[in-house]
């Protein structure tokens, strides 16, 4: 008879049987009775009934009878607590045994009994066993230590359990080593701080060498644990290094793995131009790829992994594209993965053989495969330059299919195709509006809507295939409504004349029709735009996007490093940290990839190392005081352009400050503001008021606002150039050995140039031009070489253009517009120093919120603020507003008291300054006061300088 | 760590059920059974997630094993334990199916209070667990043996007993291979791989210290910059050593040694152990080239043609041949021409499977069939999957040889000369697939 009989046992008043059973006089008998028992435990019945007298049979010689009842003991002990304590003297007697295996067992069994009464009478036999002579008693207390502690954490505390554990690390057994790592790093998750593990070079000694000689088991929790030390310099970080990669051979992938990750974390310590570093880069590919033959839920947790590296490290595996090839019996999940990794290893080099296998992977039978391998041509298109032309075609053919989810995936990807080559697959159109009535997903509608509308001009009859959209407008997914919102509204600002009554249309089913306060708020936002300011709108609605990046779905650099942390672990395959999906304290605790920092001789830059932390240096802009030896630095020529990144500014006060709109004196202003902006004060107020109102205030204004739009030329000031000061002579021929240079500075659509004339007044031809600045106030440095390409002869002059980054070392100078300037050539090297406009740093995108722009004055102390006159103007408010505006001075509001025009307006520096400015502007009067406030007062002066330089001329 | 560890049949009932933490209540049991094993879907993940209590799961037949867990635990450990969970079990009481987990449910809750503790894995060699653990019950044990027991499943040999003692010393080394390919329809190889396994029978007494040789190319490389003509002789004579991208060793092998040396020394475990695997990816011999030609003559006919090459040495002879041509859902009827070997359309797997007993090297065959379609609505093409096929050489496609295999036991008195060793060489197919 075999045991399989147990679990066929389900006739009424079983319990009962089992109990005259379990109290038979015969030994077979009473067996039989309690695996009875345990079957119908496994299967879920309650027998916790018996308990008693199973408890009964806990006294006996037959070894396999006691495991059996242990069992029993460990799931019901907890309902029973009082009947459990029955069992304490069993387990203590047990504990004393001459027999280790028997030992071990009591003790085991003990610390999974979650009794009080139980865990009370633990602590001595516990402490018996821990220094017990058997290795195999002493690594089963071990763990044991930790059941405790999840049990009683305190008790493990007084009984000084952990101090016995640590000493278990220098134990001469590997297992009980590897028992007591285990331990220790479970209770040391719980105490963050508690600095439990204190790990220091002495003990990790001691692991590495118990790492030789343990189960592969004892080798992972040692390795894990290895992985939360931080060595304390590159050479340690190395010869842990060397003593972990042998683990790269093992035929445990799960020591591999977290093999793996002790490297991959300590290897960030190495200094790149370590030979060292180019090996061990080298070493880890090998395992990886090995990895994938193992089993298929082995090969997903190591694809996971993967992901994870090719991340961090794409140099490891840039040459094993193949293998991460998709088979054609690889479970769905395996080739998900491998999908994955496979646009992420795509380069130029491999680009042809990616997308010959993508494409053979599009006429697969899975249908979310199919998808991604199709969403993943357009990656490659976006990711790979030199490909995105096949990609297309290779997706037109896809189309050709009719396949219908292919058609809709390739559609979704083509648009960002759109998105990332302006102007350049756009003959494409035709073939995609064939296929608009196929289309029935969100998505894929959305984004064919989104290329009708971006194209319109384009479209013979963009406007009927929208309109035809338009009819089950309110049956459409919020994705596709907002989208055909958007794309009508494109439509009507390039062809105005014929779909005057499609935009309405639209407008009144988004604001009225819809429950949806996205979609109401988007119409609302559009109607008004088009009502108030059409140019606006136009500049708003048809702005250049920004192209999109070229790698997407990459994980958010913090969470990566993270996650390179838990390689291997659920964390990995997740790619959440541990506290996304664990409850309570344990694995909360954030980990975090180490720094590089030099070992004693100092080889690495100190600021290397913090940048790496974390924490760049935070530098105020131009305020830095100290007049280093400007001659040595000019004299310190090293020709190539400069790359070297200061610190970044950091951008000074544009926190929101609370707003209290009640207090101070500039409450006004909002009142005024708020008027200005829809027309009538209705519409100000309508922000906040119930959306129902808002139909019927809008309808007005609204028919005002579309006929507008018809005569788009007239009514709009045309903004100025920025003010370009004339060119001066700046190093005259004298000096410099007969090379004469004059010029100016400029800045042209947002780039800063110096334009610089150079003549030669010498007999001998000049050549080899080059240039450098000394350090400046605001960073200024050459964006490239000074391009003088062909020698210059005498008698001759060249104008050239020097484009100008703001990102160069920065010191403040006296005066603040200050360059100092130093030009080569064949002859020598001359220096001069010129002033530059500051306006040419004020940046486009100055303009500020009127809600900023107001916190933010009142948020600057008034001793910052600095009252000038400029005198002799003959400007109205409005023509100076535009002149200011050509040189990225913003207009952001304007309030009219008693006869006077008050001018508010924002300056953004290309450093991050933010000038504030107040511009009183009297009719008929020439004189002009006006005050800045900043919270760098020093530039006040400047770019006083510029309102008078940029009004006057 | 592993907070349970749960045994289901193909119905999703429970046939072991061992609940190692606190934080496991009986509710995941039923959790894993609804989601996954009820669950109308192809399983989209071996890791399942439902309600933040983590799921690993493996299928072995009809069996499910699911460990359940709600910590950050290590993934990779957790399914390097559930493998071996199957095959301790296998080892104890054969092939794992419900009748014999049913049969041996005793032992195997046994198994799991000695291999798991805390739901940390413990010593799980079959050797070394067989010492104490039984079928039969524990028999009376001396205080040696006891502490016999205790030093080896703690100790750093744990995979093999003392005092093992044969009459006769043998040895026997198999080298496994399997051979991967994927062509492109031109003959283009798309990718290629050779996996291979060295699988030993040991029969030693005593504790042997073995080391293995190998024509791995760094070693020979290296014996030949040192000056060790004869290597150096022999290496230029055709391809006398390999390149091996990487290989893994069981856990009896000194991996520092090998990291350091190259060399691979170890004491063995007893009785069949797989001592190391390997991957080699350069000059691979591919055994067969297959040749597809599919021509769709009008909407309702296929015709196809393959021929496959022997590609080895004519003396040599490939055995179970098998090549599996796949057909479209909407065939009607077949009709297959071959050469050699026997053909037939099977509806069920939706291909034509082609056997051939035996082929000697240098060889070719061919196979033509006509395949009848039924007209279809389907706008869909037919996917065209691989042609694939199976096969066994006797040699090694990757070219590996081995070179020595050497036993020392100081304390016994035989010697390396005394021991019997056998090697035999087996390629296989793995997934050798040829785009059509």
């Amino acid at each position: 008879m075999t045991d399989s009989k147990y679990f066929t046992t389900t006739k009424k008043g079983e319990i009962f049987e089992l109990k005259a059973e379990l109290n038979s006089d015969k030994k077979e008998k009473k067996k039989e009775a309690v695996k009875k028992v345990i079957a119908s435990m496994t299967v879920g019945k309650d027998v916790s009934a018996l308990f008693p007298d199973v408890v009964n049979c806990m006294q006996t010689d037959n070894l396999e009878l006691k495991k059996l009842v242990y069992l029993y003991l460990m799931n019901y002990a907890k309902s029973q607590p009082d009947m459990a304590i029955m069992a304490v003297n069993t387990f203590v007697k047990d504990c004393e045994d001459p027999n280790p295996l028997i030992r071990a067992l009591a003790v085991r069994t003990m610390g999974c009994i979650r009794v009080d009464k139980i865990t009370e009478y633990l602590c001595e036999p516990l402490r018996k066993c821990l220094k017990d002579e058997d290795p195999y008693v002493r690594k089963t207390a071990a763990v044991c230590v930790a059941k405790l502690h999840d049990i009683n954490a305190q008790l493990v505390e007084d009984q000084g359990f952990l101090d016995t554990l640590k000493d278990l690390i220098s134990d001469s057994n590997p297992m009980v080593v590897a028992n007591a790592v285990a331990a220790l790093s479970e209770i040391a998750e719980s105490h963050p701080n508690s600095n439990l593990l204190d790990l220091n070079p002495q003990s990790i000694n001691k692991l590495l060498t118990a790492l030789n000689e343990c189960t592969e088991w004892g080798q992972i929790f040692i390795l894990d644990c290895l992985a939360n030390y931080t060595p304390r310099d590159d050479r340690e970080s190395q010869s842990i290094c060397e003593r972990v990669t042998p683990r790269l051979s093992h035929a445990n992938s799960a020591v591999v793995l977290s093999a793996v990750k002790v490297l991959m974390k300590f290897m960030e310590m190495l200094p790149k131009d370590l030979d060292y570093y180019g090996t061990l880069l080298k070493k880890l590919a090998p395992p990886l790829v090995t990895l994938l033959s193992a089993e298929p839920e082995l090969q997903y947790v190591a694809l996971r992994n993967i992901n994870l590296i090719v991340q961090k490290r794409p140099e490891i595996l840039k040459h094993e594209m193949k293998v991460f090839f998709v088979k054609y019996n690889d479970p769905i999940y395996v080739k998900l993965e491998k999908l994955d990794i496979m646009i992420r290893l795509a380069s130029q080099a491999n680009i042809a053989q990616v997308l010959a296998e993508l494409k053979e992977y599009a006429t697969e039978v899975d249908v979310d495969f199919v998808r991604k391998a199709v969403r993943a041509i357009g990656r490659c298109a976006i990711k790979v330059e030199q490909s995105a032309e096949r990609c297309v075609s290779t997706l037109l053919d896809l189309i050709q299919t009719k396949v219908n989810y292919v058609v809709q995936e390739a559609i979704v990807v083509i648009k960002d195709i759109f998105r990332k080559y302006p102007n350049k697959y756009e003959s494409v159109i035709a073939t995609l509006c064939e296929n608009l009535d196929s289309l029935d997903e969100p998505e894929a509608r959305a984004a064919m809507i989104w290329i009708v509308g971006e194209y319109a001009e384009r479209i013979d009859n963009a406007d009927e295939l929208l309109e035809s959209f338009l009819e089950g407008f309110h049956d459409e997914s919020t994705q596709v409504q907002l989208q055909l919102l958007t794309a009508i509204v494109k439509l009507f600002l390039k062809k105005p004349t014929e779909t005057q009554e499609l935009v309405q249309q639209v407008l009144s089913l988004a604001t009225q029709d819809s429950d949806n306060p996205d979609l109401r708020d988007r119409g609302y936002i559009y109607w008004r735009l088009l009502s108030t300011d059409p140019v606006a709108a136009k500049e708003v609605v048809l702005a250049e996007k920004p192209l999109i990046s070229e790698e997407t779905d990459l994980i958010e650099p913090t969470l990566l490093e993270e996650l390179i942390c838990h390689i291997g672990t659920l964390a990995s395959v997740y790619h959440k940290p541990p506290s996304a999906f664990v409850e309570g304290s344990r694995g909360v605790m954030h980990k975090r990839l180490p720094a590089r920092t030099g070992s004693g001789e100092g080889t690495e830059c100190p600021d290397v190392g913090n940048a790496a932390g974390g924490s760049a240096p935070e530098a105020a802009p131009s305020i830095i005081p100290s007049q280093g030896d400007l001659l040595g630095d000019l004299l310190n020529l090293d020709l190539a352009p400069p790359t070297t990144t200061g610190p970044t500014p950091s951008t000074s006060g544009m926190q929101m400050g609370g707003m209290d709109l009640l207090g101070g004196g500039l409450e006004s202003l909002v009142g005024t503001l708020g008027g200005d902006i829809g027309g009538s004060p209705a519409m100000g107020a309508g922000f906040g008021a119930a959306p129902a109102v808002m139909p019927a205030s809008l309808n007005a204004p609204v028919g005002g606002g579309l006929g507008d739009l018809f005569d788009l030329g007239g009514g709009v000031g045309m903004p100025m150039g920025a003010y370009i000061p004339p060119k001066t002579v700046w190093l005259p021929a004298m000096k410099a050995k007969g090379l004469e240079i004059s010029g100016t500075f400029a800045r042209r659509a947002g780039v800063i140039q110096m334009e610089l004339v150079l003549t030669n007044k010498a007999m001998s031809v000049m050549t080899d031009f080059a240039i450098q600045f000394n350090r400046n106030s605001f960073g200024l440095a050459p964006a490239g070489p000074l391009q003088v390409l062909t020698p210059l002869g005498p008698n001759q002059t060249i104008e050239v253009s020097l484009p100008l980054s703001t990102v160069g070392p920065v010191m403040k100078m006296d005066p603040l517009n200050n360059l100092q300037v130093a030009v080569k050539n064949n002859i020598d090297v001359f220096y001069f120093s010129c002033q530059y406009p500051i306006s040419m740093l004020f940046v486009e995108d100055g303009k500020m919120e009127r809600q900023v722009f107001l916190a933010t004055w009142k948020d600057i102390p008034n001793d910052n603020e600095s009252q000038f006159q400029i005198q002799d103007c003959h400007l109205n408010s409005e023509a100076a507003s535009n002149k200011l505006q050509g040189s990225n001075i913003f207009t952001i509001a304007k309030r009219t008291v008693e006869g006077q025009d008050m001018l508010y307006m924002s300056i953004k520096l290309s450093n991050g300054i933010w000038v504030l400015a107040e511009l009183k502007v009297q009719a008929g009067n020439p004189n002009y006061t006006i005050s800045l406030k900043c919270r760098a007062p020093e530039v006040s002066q400047c770019v006083f300088q510029c309102y008078e330089a940029v009004l006057k001329n | 760590m592993i907070g349970g560890l749960f045994i289901y049949n193909h119905k999703g009932e429970v046939l072991i059920s061992r609940v190692y933490r606190d934080d496991i209540g009986r509710n995941a049991v039923d959790a894993f059974r609804v989601n996954v094993i009820h669950a109308r879907q192809q399983v989209r993940s071996p890791v399942t997630n439902i309600a933040r209590t983590s799921f690993f799961h493996v299928k072995r037949s009809n069996i499910w094993l699911a460990a359940v867990t709600k910590q950050n635990v290590n993934a990779a450990m957790v399914f390097e334990f559930l493998y071996k969970m199957c095959d301790v079990m296998a080892a104890y009481f054969g092939k794992v199916s419900e009748e014999n987990i049913k049969n041996n449910f005793v032992l195997i809750y046994e198994l799991l209070d000695e291999i798991l503790d805390f739901g940390y894995p413990q010593n799980s060699e079959t050797g070394a667990l067989k010492t104490f653990i039984t079928q039969q019950g524990i028999k009376g044990q001396t205080k040696e043996e006891q502490s016999q027991i205790t030093s080896q499943v703690t100790g750093q040999i744990g995979w093999r007993r003392e005092g093992i003692k044969y009459r006769r010393n043998e040895l026997f080394l198999d080298v496994l291979e399997s051979v991967n390919l994927l062509m492109s329809p031109q003959g283009q190889v798309l990718s290629a791989h050779v996996s291979g396994r060295v699988v030993m029978k040991s029969y030693l007494s005593g504790m042997p210290e073995c080391k293995f040789g190998m024509n791995d190319k760094i070693v020979i490389d290296k014996a030949g910059k040192g000056g060790v003509t004869d290597e150096v002789g022999k290496s230029t004579s055709g391809k006398q050593s390999i390149a091996i991208d990487d290989c893994t060793f069981n856990q009896c092998v000194r991996l520092s040694k090998f990291d350091s040396e190259r060399s691979i020394s170890f004491i063995p475990p007893d009785g069949e152990y797989e001592l190391m695997r390997y991957r080699t990816t350069k000059d691979i011999i591919l055994p067969f080239r297959v040749i597809p030609l599919v021509r769709e003559v009008g909407r309702t006919k296929l015709e196809v043609k393959v021929v496959i090459k022997s590609n080895f040495k004519p003396s040599l002879l490939a055995q179970k041949i098998e090549v599996r041509i796949p057909t479209p859902l909407n065939t009607s009827g077949v009709q297959v021409i071959c050469m050699k070997g026997k053909a037939k359309y099977k509806a069920s797997e939706n291909a034509i499977v082609w056997k051939i007993k035996r082929m000697a090297g240098m060889k070719e065959s061919q196979i033509s069939a006509e395949i009848e379609l039924l007209p279809t609505n389907d706008k869909k093409k037919w996917a065209r999957p691989p042609i694939s096929m199976n096969f066994e050489v006797p040699f090694a496609p990757s070219g590996l040889k081995v070179r020595y295999l050497k036993v020392f036991e100081s304390k016994l008195n035989y010697s390396d000369h005394d021991v019997v060793k056998w090697v035999r060489y087996i390629g296989r197919s793995g997934i050798y697939e040829t785009r059509c």
